[in-house]
């Protein structure tokens, strides 16, 4: 085992642990990060997420990842409820990637509706053992003790003992079958529900939170990697003689490149080895490299484009069928149609792709900011040839994630060189080489139709939606989206209408495609939500009012009688139905709390969108200013959210002031373009992304709930974009159906 | 070889004079705080103090450097009790954290400059400075927070 150094925090690290006396395994330099390690007799572990000692001090373990969500502080806060624990004697540890933990892989917004009730669990199971201590120790009956606040209380004389002062007895009582748990009332609870701060606050807020580019061992080496600028392109030959001129460049190695589809695997490419940073991206600019670009040097974002533009135009395969749309269309009183696109989008998170290995012999030990750490474990043990027990997964706190960090390729790179130059080395990505070889967001066109009867009802809907496939990155020759993709706005269409049709049609990959926050809910939403914008305004009726109608009566979706393959998240549909009266009961929560239907300004005016993603409804109505330039200004976003139950409310606000963030940059300015099979972009001069000057006054609405825990990380971001459309609609009357908005559209003439 | 003094000490660095402050501060000083974003002075996450004012360290060379007090997120204040950290704190700003660094060196500088901004000159100020999860709102308000909290 390596020790972790980092001179920064080595004072902290003994002051915690002298203070404490805590009995944990501590290897990393880093408080927030110490491993999670066998128990000594005298802690109280009675599962792998908890651990308790003598001085009472309560250890949490967080195994799904912090990228900004508050998850390292909502699960703790749920474990430490049940727990009847005080939250300011309870410390939370990170987890290193093991499938002991179960699900690690930190996407998807699930994390709390797939590990609310395993850490409720956890902390009533320690909390009834506590328990069955006192009333051990004291020889009265169990039902008359209970945890209160950090001790157990004999409710015949009100003695008390503290939980410190019950590990040892604990310990040696068989842990409670999960039918024998009793929960607490929600009236009861401590924390579930309150706005805690974020464990990690005051660290972030004084520069001392280690993320995974702070991570420094002694004798490490630093790499900057030059890889082909085309996806699937080799190194055919290069020349370093430049690069080791520069000071401080020691060496010079290949790392060989994945073929396609590379999956999780590295892009190979030629890695300048430096003692510092600068030299090594300064190394690298020096190297003189012939590329064999491959396959997809002719790929041109534009002409690709125009042939996802057409295949939309054509029938493709039918992912859901109800009554009889053809003839529901010739028979329409009125069809409308219209044809969306919404381009590649890069992750940009803040915190670069940057990962550290230490490979000794056959084992090989890895630190970075993963979102996946098994998925990690799984990939170095592949590439480098070892089992995966001799793997040791390390994982930090995440500058940003959005989906990026799902995939461990830059740890892998940092495995297959520490192998190498039989030293531990860390990876940084320049911003270049995140903008240009990152897994993007997938480019789509989608065609979409619509009849209504002579009242303005609709009647038919046919939507038709062509991407390149996430599943094209990890297997070859796949062209059409999976149930899983068109789940996401496609099949399932809330609407009440009855002759629906929705098709996918084949595109071929040319970039690595992966999820991108909300994925694609993105553009599903953003066509799905405008389109029947576009049905209000041909009807004749306020959009607010025409959705209404168009959800009809409470009513959840059967996905059976449809003949769709509806995945759900991978949540039951009985616990988490598609519940339209759920739609309606956001869209009305936003309403009542926006300023809808007030007059404004001209060039002004106000969109409505509403969709479920993550098994989380939202609603969204955006405020939208239009200067004579075409310039698009926000002045006020209103997020209404029924989420099911809410953890830490705090942070579910937090989380759709971001998403109104990432929604407005994914609207007005984010764009990836590629031409000779080259990302056009390289860095925040050409990658646009929302600043502070479009940060509109957000409102975050939340329903009260007591359903089970839906996502909260992405549900926020889908129907920003429609929304914002819909308003620049009103303000304008011009209809944006490509992403991002281009001002010359909205000028005035 | 560049003597630079950072959160008032002063160091010797054995590298080349052209090397950004930024790598120097995080590979040869060891000290972590201060973040790379993008190596081109366009998003902020470098921000330090360079004799008080707000300097991206990624295009600040060791030699710019020479001879300037520099101060750090590290150094900014003894124990996280600066206003513009208090007021972070307050209002629960960071989500993944990682720029914040930055924006609390940015917004400290403005507040020294300008005690009492505006609205407008909080945007111009911090338009440099970004956040991919998206705290602007809350910098925002922060910023007013710190404000009457020095005023």
């Amino acid at each position: 085992m390596t020790t972790f150094v980092n001179m920064s925090r080595r004072d902290v690290v003994k002051s915690v642990a002298g203070v404490a006396g805590l009995v944990l395994g501590f290897h990393l330099g880093s408080r927030e990060f110490p491993h999670a390690e066998a128990a000594t007799p005298a802690t109280f572990e009675p599962n792998v997420y908890l651990s308790i000692d003598q001085t009472g001090l309560v250890t949490i373990v967080a195994h799904r990842s912090e990228m900004g969500t508050g998850i390292r502080t909502g699960l703790p806060m749920v474990l430490a409820d049940e727990l009847e624990a005080d939250w300011t004697r309870v410390t939370v540890v990170q987890a290193q990637g093991d499938a002991k933990y179960g699900d690690q892989n930190t996407d998807g917004s699930r994390s709390m509706r797939q590990f609310y009730q395993p850490m409720r669990e956890a902390g009533a199971t320690a909390r009834q053992m506590l328990e069955a201590a006192a009333a051990r120790t004291w020889r009265v009956p169990v039902d008359q003790c209970r945890a209160e606040d950090h001790a157990v209380v004999y409710a015949g004389d009100g003695r008390k003992l503290p939980f410190g002062d019950l590990v040892e007895v604990a310990a040696t009582l068989p842990v409670p079958a999960a039918s024998t748990l009793r929960f607490k009332q929600s009236n009861a609870r401590r924390y579930v529900g309150k706005p805690i701060p974020i464990v990690d606050l005051r660290n972030i807020l004084r520069g001392r939170a280690t993320y995974g580019i702070d991570v420094v061992l002694p004798g490490m080496k630093y790499a900057s990697i030059a890889r082909c600028p085309v996806y699937g392109g080799a190194v055919k030959s290069y020349d370093a003689t430049d690069a080791l001129a520069v000071t401080g460049v020691e060496r010079v190695v290949e790392i060989a490149a994945t073929p396609m589809p590379s999956g999780f695997k590295p892009l190979g490419g030629i890695a300048v080895i430096a003692s510092n940073t600068w030299a090594a991206q300064q190394g690298r600019d020096k190297l003189k490299i012939e590329w064999d670009l491959g396959p997809n040097a002719s790929h041109d974002s534009t002409a690709y484009r125009a042939e996802i533009e057409a295949t939309a135009k054509q029938p493709g395969r039918v992912a859901r069928s109800q009554g009889n749309v053809d003839g529901a269309l010739a028979s329409a009183a009125r069809r409308v149609s219209a044809d969306y696109f919404v381009p590649y989008y890069s992750h940009a998170t803040m915190e670069v792709p940057t990962a550290v290995a230490h490979v000794v012999g056959n084992t090989c030990e890895t630190w970075s900011p993963t979102q996946n750490p098994q998925g990690a474990r799984t990939t170095v043990a592949e590439v480098l040839g070892v089992p995966e027990a001799d793997v040791t997964v390390n994982v930090t706190l995440l500058g940003g994630g959005f989906g990026r960090k799902s995939k461990p390729d830059y740890i892998a790179e940092a495995a297959v060189l520490s192998r190498q130059i039989s030293a531990p080395v860390k990876v940084t990505w320049t911003r270049e080489d995140d903008i240009r070889h990152d897994y993007y967001h997938a480019i789509c066109a989608q065609h979409l139709e619509g009849g209504l009867d002579a009242d303005g009802m609709a009647s038919a809907w046919l939507h038709r939606t062509v991407f390149p496939a996430i599943e094209s990155t990890f297997q070859p020759n796949v062209t059409y989206g999976s149930a899983g993709e068109l789940q996401q706005g496609v099949t399932d269409m809330p609407y009440a209408i009855a002759n629906v049709r929705c098709e996918n049609g084949p595109a071929a990959n040319h970039v690595r495609i992966g999820w991108y926050r909300s994925v694609y809910n993105v553009p599903h939403a953003f066509a799905v939500c405008s389109f029947a914008d576009e049905l209000a305004h041909a009807a004749g009726k306020d959009p607010v009012e025409y959705l209404r109608q168009l959800l009809g009566e409470p009513r959840k979706l059967d996905f059976a009688a449809m003949h769709v393959d509806y995945p759900n998240y991978g949540a039951s549909l009985d616990t988490y139905p598609v519940d339209t009266g759920r739609l309606r009961g956001v869209l009305d929560l936003v309403v009542r709390n926006s300023e809808w239907g007030r007059p404004l300004p001209p060039r002004q005016g106000r969109g409505v969108a509403v969709h479920r993603s993550f098994l989380t409804y939202v609603a969204a109505i955006a405020h939208v200013a239009v200067g004579d330039d075409g310039q698009v200004t926000i002045p006020r976003i209103d997020l209404a959210i029924d989420c099911g139950l809410v953890v830490n409310p705090d942070r579910v606000r937090a989380q759709l002031e971001g998403a109104a963030i990432m929604g407005i940059g994914n609207t007005l300015y984010s764009n990836i373009t590629v031409k000779d099979g080259r990302i056009e972009q390289s860095n925040f001069g050409d990658y646009l992304v929302a600043r502070t000057d479009v940060t509109p006054e957000t409102h975050a609405h939340i329903v009260a709930s007591s359903a089970p825990p839906g996502g909260v990380g992405e549900p926020g971001v889908p129907p920003i974009a429609p929304a914002i459309c819909n308003g620049i609609f009103t303000a304008t009357g011009k209809r944006i159906r490509a992403l991002p908005v281009d001002p010359a559209l909205l000028k005035t003439s | 070889m560049p003597e630079i003094q950072v959160n008032g000490v002063r160091h010797d660095v054995a590298a080349d004079p052209q090397m950004p402050l930024l790598w120097a501060i995080r590979d040869i000083l060891g000290m972590t705080g201060t973040k790379f974003g993008c190596g081109i002075g366009a998003c902020g996450a470098c921000t330090v103090h360079m004799d008080g004012n707000a300097v991206r360290s990624c295009i600040t060379t060791l030699a710019d450097a020479a001879g300037r007090e520099i101060v750090t997120i590290e150094g900014l204040s003894p124990n996280g009790t600066h206003p513009v950290q208090r007021a972070w704190e307050a209002n629960n700003v960071p989500q993944c954290g990682y720029c914040q660094p930055g924006q609390i060196m940015q917004a400290a500088a403005l507040l020294r400059e300008t005690p009492k901004p505006t609205d407008q000159q909080i945007i111009d100020a911090m338009s440099g400075n970004i956040c991919r999860c998206g705290t602007y709102l809350r910098i925002r308000a922060a910023i007013k927070s710190a404000a009457e909290i020095t005023g």
